[in-house]
């Protein structure tokens, strides 16, 4: 007895210490992001002293700081007030949920018709669908200038929100057409027996088993219109209709001069509430993946 | 009017001749069974009633309407799938709920229904697990339950005691036999088991290659079969066949005994019958041998009730006859029954 409530306790001071650990080291650069959002430049740049601190300007008396001293508002002013971050912050997320949208209502039919497909020319597709995702957009994005333009769009959120799911719905259909693979055919046709129609069957017994996927799904694709560049800088050229990923750093970097604070600090303000929803989704996910697994 | 009647239903699948113009008619509130071996059609036929096919030729009815262009839904049918189907993602209860949500059955009536489906089948206990908590034989209990619950006309089951155990299965198929003539609920189950069709079915419908080869009883089917398939695919061991002329002449094992075994008045067919090997079973013994005939020896087994006490070795050769009237013949060419002959 007397082992195991001295072992417990200890196994679990373990257990905690190397979970602090890895914690800390996954959470140091967000924690050294915040801090840097704060800091004046003189505390930035100073070589001694931590990174994780504020150090302020050494004055003598009731000398008012000749430098902006730490820590200090005046990156965020600059960023919300100095710039149009605020519309960008809305521009990405308009981008986000549209191409988020439009991935789902095309990449879910397209992977489910994929899945059922028998034979030999389900797999080929599939594969072939897949193969196009993994053209670079580098290669592509002159060519898709040139659609855009015809289509009028240039220099306007919509050429991104046409252009996204050309990067995002390859790469969803086949995701998601694994998922639905895995799922018996027996199931719908149960509930067609059962007295629905197709469309519902899928709905009701397809669908709530590749929950796991469409969030992956969701996941994956706002991330991609978040942090995209390429197309972003060079279908649109006016800084009202920019997207996060390209107004931050092209009004942030001026010439040779780097405005780190407020740029570490417009990072921040963007991953970590996408960072807070994604893992709320990751508990689903996580759920949703266990439940596959045990079945039998 | 037959609850379900298919005419002349064919289906190919490309050159796969899976259905082969299948007619079938079952009488109201029967327990009609589909046995074949594997591969022979059944479940293709099972889907093309149920609607998740559509045969390439030929009609099906239920009750008296042609429902070629109906989906599954509209067809008032129950299916219970070899898999079972449980929707992994729901309990029990709302696994069995299913069907009546679909139909649009209010909230309080599905609680009730649920409730009288369950205490049939003895599984009110499970109503809040999933799928994946249950064992195999309670998984084909909830999957009955859900095919039950709309009482619908018809029930199709495929294979559905398959992937229980020996054990289970002998319980299963009483329950099942016991729970379709409570319901009276016309049902065509498939299997390929003989001991399940003979044992449960009112008629059997022997499939083969895509084809109905005899429909009847199952004293019928096994008693007067109407070739040399459905002779050698019943029984268990098969029916002997022996070339005689322009005939097969057929007879099964049990009725092949030492002549000295056989009652002296009955008219007999006498043969050689040179014993290679024995199988004691306990309730009877398996003797293995040839007899020999114009074309040389043929294969034949006998099988004795373990009241014929006869010492039989392998070696040996002894006199083993059959009654006359037990005697079946069939066309050599076709495989199709013909009338007695002189032997
Ligand atoms: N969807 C399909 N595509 C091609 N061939 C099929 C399909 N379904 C069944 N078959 C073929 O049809 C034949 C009958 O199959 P099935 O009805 O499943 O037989 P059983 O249930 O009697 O074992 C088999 O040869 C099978 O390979
Ligand atoms: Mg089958």
């Amino acid at each position: 007895m007397r082992t195991v409530s001295f072992k417990r306790p200890a196994k679990r001071a373990g257990l905690y210490g190397v979970a602090a650990f890895f914690s800390f080291f996954a959470a140091a650069p967000i924690l050294w992001m915040i801090i840097t959002a704060f800091k004046g430049d003189w505390d930035l740049y100073r070589s001694r002293g931590s990174p994780f601190l504020f150090n302020k300007y050494p004055t003598v008396g009731n000398e008012p700081s000749p430098v902006v001293d730490s820590p200090t508002l005046e990156n965020l002013r600059l960023l919300f007030f100095e710039t149009n971050f605020t519309t960008f912050l809305w521009n990405s997320l308009a981008v986000g949920v549209l191409v988020v949208v439009i991935t789902l209502i095309i990449s879910i039919p397209a992977a489910y018709s994929l899945a059922r497909l028998t034979g030999r020319w389900g797999e080929r597709s599939g594969i072939t669908i897949f193969l196009v995702y993994l053209i670079p957009p580098t290669l592509l994005f002159i060519p898709l200038f040139r659609i855009v333009v015809y289509l009028g769009l240039n220099d306007t959120l919509w050429s991104m929100v046409v252009v996204y799911p050309t990067l995002t719905i390859p790469f969803c259909t086949w995701l998601l057409s694994g998922f639905f693979k895995s799922i018996p055919k027996d199931l719908e046709e149960a509930a067609m027996v059962d007295g629905y129609s197709r469309l519902m069957a899928f709905l009701k017994v397809v669908m709530p088993l590749s929950l796991p996927g469409v969030i992956a799904v969701v996941v994956f694709t706002f991330s991609l219109t978040l942090h995209e560049f390429i197309y972003a800088l060079t279908f649109v050229s006016s800084s009202a209709h920019r997207t996060v990923s390209v107004g931050v750093p092209t009004e942030l970097i001026r010439g040779d001069v780097f405005f780190w604070q407020s740029l570490v600090a417009a990072a921040a303000i963007v991953a970590i509430p996408v960072a807070i929803v994604y893992s709320f989704l990751l508990d689903r996910l996580v759920a949703g993946f266990t439940m596959g697994a045990v079945k039998g | 009017m037959a609850v379900v009647e298919t005419r002349d239903i064919k289906k190919y699948f490309g050159e796969v001749r899976a259905v082969d113009g299948v007619d079938l008619s079952t009488h109201d509130g029967e327990f009609l069974v589909l046995l074949g071996p594997s591969g022979c059609g059944k479940t293709t036929l099972l889907r093309i009633i149920a609607g998740l096919e559509q045969p390439t030729a030929g009609e099906v009815l239920l009750g008296g309407e042609v429902v070629n262009g109906l989906p599954p839904r509209a067809r008032k049918i129950a299916m219970v799938f070899q898999s079972y189907a449980l929707y992994p993602h729901m309990s029990v209860f709302d696994n069995i709920a299913f069907p009546l949500k679909a139909h649009g059955v209010s909230k309080e009536a599905r609680k009730t229904k649920v409730g009288w489906a369950t205490s049939i089948l003895g599984i009110e206990k499970l109503l809040e697990r999933k799928p994946r908590e249950l064992s195999g034989g309670e998984k084909q209990r909830v999957a009955l339950a859900r095919a039950l619950v709309r009482e619908p006309s018809v029930f199709l089951l495929d294979e559905p005691l398959s992937n229980l155990d020996a054990q289970l299965r002998a319980s299963a198929r009483d329950e099942l036999q016991q729970l379709q003539r409570r319901t009276g609920i016309t049902t065509i189950y498939v299997t390929h088991d003989q001991v399940e069709a003979m044992g449960m079915g009112d008629r059997i419908a022997v499939m083969y290659q895509g084809k109905i080869r005899q429909l009847g009883t199952p004293q019928e089917v096994y008693d007067e079969p109407a070739d040399t398939f459905v002779a050698t695919f019943l029984g268990s061991p098969p029916m002997n066949l022996i070339e005689r002329e322009d005939r097969l002449v057929g007879f099964r094992p049990e009725r092949f005994l030492p002549t000295e075994a056989i009652e002296l008045h009955a008219d007999l067919v006498s043969f050689s019958f040179a014993v290679t090997r024995v199988e004691y079973l306990g309730a009877d013994r398996l003797v293995y041998g040839a007899v020999g005939d114009v074309s040389g020896d043929t294969k034949a087994v006998s099988r004795l009730p373990s009241t014929v006490t006869v010492p039989i070795q392998p070696g040996d050769s002894y006199d083993f006859a059959v009654q006359t009237a037990d005697l079946k013949f069939f066309d050599k060419v076709t495989g199709l029954r013909t009338g007695p002959r002189p032997f």
